[in-house]
């Protein structure tokens, strides 16, 4: 069975989403530990799979079919793939934890089922495009994500349907142009499989068509990953959509289309071809100072909560092209496990702003006074996550900033260097805000908690406390054992061309 | 007086050809391994045959021929099929929708199994395509509130 | 010129749709309007996939069992290209399904289908 772990990864998932829908429609109650023992399956599953990979040190192959590539289509775990799946599957078990009380508080019961449906479509797309060796399926499968997080965006209230509505025209654009890329590739190789692709395309890399594919898979993946210009889609639907479903899909789905790119970048390609044939990595670090700095000045203007994490989720996109765009072994090591480090923040950060809002009340920043009295916990993994963002030793944010640092350093390009250390400093700015008005600013008569007389105010539940605290640990985890893993499986992740 | 006559006329043609409609999805279904069709194509047309009851009859009646319950657990059905025929292979320790493994369950030959695996998730996603397609159907025109138009319409 | 033209005349239609939907979707007010260009956009490419694929005198790919051991490719139409099409027909048709039921719950809050109207509603 141990073999099989790669395909039960997508289709357990899958199954057990029609399963909740049907069962759910009798029985609202058993939706919830249906989820929980799914996501924990898929841990199970993807822990294994990285396993093998670990100790045996060669990619895991498999054979959909037992059709041989590139005749068929092939699942494929290596240490790459294997890392960003179990942090997958880690971030998504901690957000369905999460999810109980939220889901009780913001969806009308009726649609229970369908919710927690979708919420397993949408981690069937996300294991699968990690997972999946041949490029159409990586369509197929982030099409399914895609459709999810529209579905799941839109149940919220407010302009949540309009907000969805405009993600889903941008998002279609994205996806088609990675399908044309696609097109493209296939007309000159007549294979899809990745790894195929690869051999085929080595004589190729003078055709103007390859060229044209390529950049059509970049626009592609780059519309998905909310790289800067193309990431108007993401401040209104993360911040309208319900907080069971922002905590789901800010962390992963931008992290998996980063993914994407360095699969593109550098396996289906050949890191020479993206570097220095056509100067497609240059081109991408330019875009990327562009959108960590208008992101991050954005970010200081907003007022609510969730906004300015948005633009936050660009900035750190913005990281990952700079240390895409060093081009040499550090940077891309910095680039890998700041995507990582990515989902465990932005899962922190997006559960310490369902939380708040949840129990008290507000978004605004401004109304924040007196928040450690009330909801310590909650302000605790506030500070930690946020402090990770800025790049503070020990948390594993600060690790990641250093290898980023080092490849700009190496590369020698000054521009890079003080871009990330600005956006550092912005960032700074930006958390030091809040937590100076959150814990040192006295406590007035809440004007926003008392709008109906007489509610009390309610502690943050169990279930939403233990994902939180959990999360803040594995931050500072991350950071402590980062030598162990960038030793033992970043450093066989990064191409050999380095 | 002439709006019954139309209704008559409507309601006893589209009572007969149901049924044929229903028959030539199957046909298109079944036929997908040599000519154009499938497990899609042949879903949909099956869908259009409810969609044909709804549009000619209210929407109670067609109700009372594909409850929403019902559309539901079609929906589901078809997964399972598919999916299913893709863990069977499992049981011999062949990788996942290798039909060529079925040959250990049904008596024919690996090649013939083959044929025959496809023919099983075909008829997976047909079920699941037609379900899905009632199912958006009615949505759309109700506009989400499935009682209040029954309520209308029964008027 | 004509040779560029009319040889790949199934580019320049593909081309053609593609720069039709996008026009749709950028600059039309409805949202209705900006669907159906997104359609186009969908469209258009499964129409290029799908011109790809032909062949000049080629037939449906099924092998006649008959001539088994003598069959050449060049005889046959690609059937790979159809196949992914069909997945993106899907595509197409769920993404298209998901479009009207938002379109469904937005017309119910603000009573109208025009952009800007919305987001006069949504400034206030």
């Amino acid at each position: 069975m141990m073999l099989h772990f790669p395909v039960l990864l997508v289709v357990v998932p899958l199954v057990m989403s029609f399963f909740i829908f049907v069962f759910g429609l009798f029985q609202r109650r058993i939706c919830f530990p249906l989820t929980l023992v799914t996501l924990a399956a898929c841990l199970l599953f993807a822990g294994g799979s990285f396993w093998t990979v670990l100790s045996t040190g060669q990619p895991v192959h498999y054979h959909l079919g037992a059709w041989a590539p590139p005749w068929g289509i092939e699942y494929v775990v290596d240490h790459l793939n294997g890392l960003v799946l179990v942090g997958l599957a880690i971030v998504a078990l901690l957000a369905a934890i999460y999810a109980k009380t939220m889901v009780e508080r913001e969806i009308p019961v009726a649609k229970h089922a369908p919710f927690y449906a979708l919420y397993m479509l949408q981690a069937t797309g996300l294991f699968g495009m990690t997972v999946t060796g041949d490029m159409f399926n990586l369509y197929v499968l982030l099409e399914i994500a895609s459709f999810s997080a529209y579905a799941l965006i839109g149940m919220g209230e407010g302009a949540a349907p309009f907000a969805a509505f405009r993600y889903m025209i941008f998002g279609t654009l994205g996806a088609c142009a990675y399908l044309l890329g696609v097109g493209y590739l296939y007309i000159i190789t007549g294979s899809l499989n990745m790894a195929d692709l690869q051999q085929i395309l080595t004589p190729l890399y003078q055709s103007q068509v390859v060229s044209v594919g390529f950049a059509f898979l970049l626009v592609g993946t780059g519309v998905k990953m909310a790289y800067f210009p193309v990431h108007t889609w993401l401040p209104d639907s993360y911040t309208l959509a319900p907080s069971s479903v922002s905590v789901l899909l800010a962390p992963l789905f931008t992290k998996v289309g980063a993914y994407v790119l360095i699969r593109i970048l550098f396996t289906v390609f050949d890191p020479s071809f993206s570097t220095t044939l056509l100067p497609a990595t240059q081109v991408l670090g330019w875009i990327a100072v562009a959108g960590i700095l208008f992101s991050s000045i954005m970010a200081l203007a907003q007022t609510d909560l969730k906004r300015m994490l948005c633009y936050l989720i660009v900035t750190e996109i913005g990281y990952i092209g700079i240390g895409v765009a060093s081009g040499n072994r550090l940077g891309l090591t910095g680039s890998i496990f700041h995507i990582l480090n990515d989902m465990f923040m932005m899962a922190g950060l997006f559960m310490t702003a369902g939380a708040i809002q949840a129990h008290f009340r507000t978004r605004k920043t401004d109304e924040f006074a007196g928040l450690h009295r009330k909801m310590p916990v909650t302000s605790a993994v506030l500070v930690i996550a946020g402090l990770s963002v800025i790049g503070v030793p020990p948390t594993c944010g600060f690790f990641s900033k250093w290898y980023l640092l080092l490849g700009t350093i190496q590369a020698e390009q000054w521009v890079f260097m003080g871009t990330l250390l600005l956006g550092s400093l912005l960032n700074a700015i930006l958390f030091f805000r809040i937590f100076e008005r959150s814990y040192f600013e006295p406590r007035p008569d809440p004007p926003h908690l008392g709008r109906e007389p007489g509610t009390r105010f309610e502690r943050a539940a169990m279930s939403e406390l233990v994902p939180m605290i959990l999360t803040a640990a594995f931050i500072i985890l991350l950071g402590l054992f980062s030598g162990y893993i960038v030793q033992y499986s970043i450093a066989y992740a990064v191409p050999k061309g380095f | 007086m002439v709006k019954d006559l139309e209704d008559v006329v409507i309601r006893t043609v589209s009572r007969i050809l149901v049924p044929f409609i229903q028959i030539y999805g199957l046909y298109v279904f079944v036929h997908g391994h040599g000519s154009p069709g499938g497990g899609f194509q042949g879903g949909c047309i099956m869908a259009a045959s409810f969609i044909l009851l709804v549009v000619a009859f209210n929407l109670r009646e067609s109700k009372r021929r594909l409850k929403e319950r019902t559309n539901a657990i079609f929906c589901a059905l078809g997964v399972f099929i598919y999916a299913g025929t893709g863990y069977l292979s499992f049981l011999y320790s062949g990788n996942f929708l290798d039909y060529g493994q079925l040959s250990n369950l049904f008596p024919t030959d690996p090649i013939k199994a083959r044929y025959y695996g496809m023919a099983m998730i075909e008829l997976g996603v047909q079920i699941t395509v037609m379900a899905v397609m009632v199912s958006i159907f009615l949505d759309l025109i109700t506009a989400g509130k499935h009682e209040e138009t029954l309520e209308e319409d029964g008027k | 010129m004509t040779d560029l033209i009319l040889s790949n005349y199934n580019y320049w239609v593909y081309v053609v749709l593609i720069m039709i939907g996008f026009y749709g979707m950028m600059a039309k007010n409805n949202l209705m309007k900006k669907l159906i260009g997104m359609n186009i956009f969908q469209w258009s490419i499964i129409l290029f996939y799908i011109s790809i694929g032909a062949k000049k005198g080629g037939t449906i790919p099924v092998v006649d069992p008959s001539l088994h051991p003598a069959i050449r490719a060049l005889d046959y139409v690609n059937p790979l290209p159809h196949v992914l099409m069909l997945t993106a027909i899907v595509v197409g048709v769920a993404t298209t399904g998901i479009a009207l039921t938002l379109l469904i719950l937005i017309y119910r809050k603000y009573g109208t289908l025009e952009e800007d109207e919305i987001l006069e509603a949504l400034k206030k």
